[in-house]
């Protein structure tokens, strides 16, 4: 599989948010702006690209010659929560510009099942180290693509005039679903 | 009542997690394709709700403070995957069919939820009936989406077909379905004004994670603290600034009137 497939198809084709509906949360609580919207994507991006690099190895080099594979899931979220929780304190140690930018978000992602979501896949799937790396970063940035699309769109909503009971949730909802109508347009491509 | 049938009552119908409190949203969108895959999913994930409940009220006393939402989520994460390996053992169709929403069942914030706010407080029979009254909650709010969209989209229910298949829209079995059932759902809410957590006021805050706190285990929400009491205090603040001028603009007024009247005599 070259880069280009792995982009489109984990990108686009079947984006995690409109497509698999994993981190619908975040997608749905955070996007009321677009600053902040892309600040969590960031955030996401970063924490998704490098638990897919760290679960790799565990899987391979510590649960699979232990014959310990069934514990995939508790030893993923017990990493991805130690993972963020690392992050947060190397970001406020070495970048503090990143962390400002990022910091707020970085603890609501330990709940964000996207992170496990890809974590899980990768290893399903079979995928190689550098795919699975890669795939993390695509499916991520995927997520961000997402929420910052819907952010800019709710930005507008503000000053529609919607129908009473169709304010607040409602909207954005049928927002979510005219983009996933839209990204289903991608399924051909790959 | 007692406490039992109360707390039965209370997760299916008074705080339903699907209806009322809007949680666990990514199973809900992703698996409710048909009424059987929403039926499985939520009975998966009342299974888990009542061992993981019950496991965390016997060990209330037991796990420290500071650590418990990773001893909460080590003990989900165990039994999530007991049920697993139980589903492929046994239910090889229902395990193919919910694939990688099994394991997320760890990141279902409605067991997070109700670790925090009721196991790790109360004793275990009434944990475990709260459990099993969520977990019914849940498993009907499946169903009934899950109803929904295979009657709409592939003309069915339970697998039984009932409408030709010229008339199936397979819209709503698709992704984008799953959003429109959802959102022409909370517009009914909106419309008959339900009790919804979509209906509250707080969830137009500008915070990271929306503001929207019935969706809140109290796990991420640290960082938003701070903010919380920072807007709250601000808010006093200017609650008391305001009753102060309108204090002194009232005195002012009446000392006017009273020199106004002195001056009339």
């Amino acid at each position: 599989m070259n880069i280009f497939v792995i982009m489109i198809s984990s990108m686009l084709v079947s984006n995690v948010v409109l497509s698999q509906f994993l981190g619908i949360c975040p997608f749905l609580g955070v996007s009321k702006k677009v600053e902040t919207a892309a600040g969590m994507g960031a955030a996401v991006t970063f924490v998704i690209t490098i638990a897919s690099a760290i679960t790799y190895p565990i899987y391979y080099f510590i649960l699979k010659p232990l014959k310990l594979e069934y514990l995939e899931t508790i030893a993923f979220i017990l990493i991805i929560a130690a993972l963020v929780q690392f992050v947060e304190m190397v970001l406020k140690k070495f970048m503090p510009p990143l962390y400002e930018a990022l910091g707020v978000f970085l603890p609501l992602i330990t709940t964000n099942c996207a992170v496990l979501g890809v974590a899980i896949n990768n290893i399903t799937n079979g995928l190689g180290f550098i795919e699975s790396v890669l795939t993390g970063l695509f499916t991520a940035l995927g997520f961000l693509v997402a929420i910052v699309i819907l952010a800019s769109i709710r930005e507008h909503i503000e000053f529609n005039d919607i129908p009473e009971s169709f304010k607040g949730t409602p909207i954005v909802l049928v927002t979510a679903s005219l983009m996933a109508i839209a990204f289903c347009g991608f399924a051909g491509l790959v | 009542m007692n406490t039992y049938t109360e707390r039965l009552k209370n997760g299916i119908i008074t705080e339903n997690p699907t209806f009322v409190m809007m949680l666990g949203m990514c199973p809900t969108l992703a698996v409710t394709s048909s009424a059987m895959n929403g039926l499985g999913m939520g009975l998966t994930t009342t299974a888990v709700l009542v061992l993981s409940n019950a496991f965390i009220s016997l060990l209330r006393k037991v796990i420290p403070d500071k650590v418990r939402i990773p001893a909460f989520i080590v003990v989900v994460a165990s039994f999530v995957t007991i049920i697993q390996l139980l589903l492929q053992a046994f239910l090889q169709d229902l395990n193919n069919a919910l694939g990688v929403y099994i394991p997320l069942i760890v990141v279902n914030c409605i067991i997070l939820g109700r670790a925090e706010s009721y196991a790790s407080k109360n004793p275990v029979l009434p944990s475990i009936f709260d459990g099993l009254g969520m977990g019914l909650g849940f498993t009907v709010g499946l169903t009934l989406i899950g109803i929904c969209r295979e009657v709409l989209g592939s003309g069915a229910i339970f697998g039984f077909e009932f409408i030709p298949a010229d008339f199936h829209i397979t819209f709503f079995v698709l992704a984008p379905g799953a959003f429109l059932v959802l959102a022409c759902l909370t517009a009914l809410q909106n419309k008959l004004k339900l009790p919804s957590a979509t209906n509250v006021p707080g969830g137009d805050s500008g915070m990271a994670c929306g503001g929207n706190c019935a969706q809140c285990t109290g796990a991420s929400c640290v960082a938003n603290k701070g903010i919380i009491e920072a807007e709250r205090a601000a808010q006093k603040a200017a609650q008391a600034q305001k009753a102060k001028e309108a204090a002194a603009k009232a005195k002012a007024a009446k000392e006017a009137a009273a020199k106004k009247a002195e001056k009339g005599e």
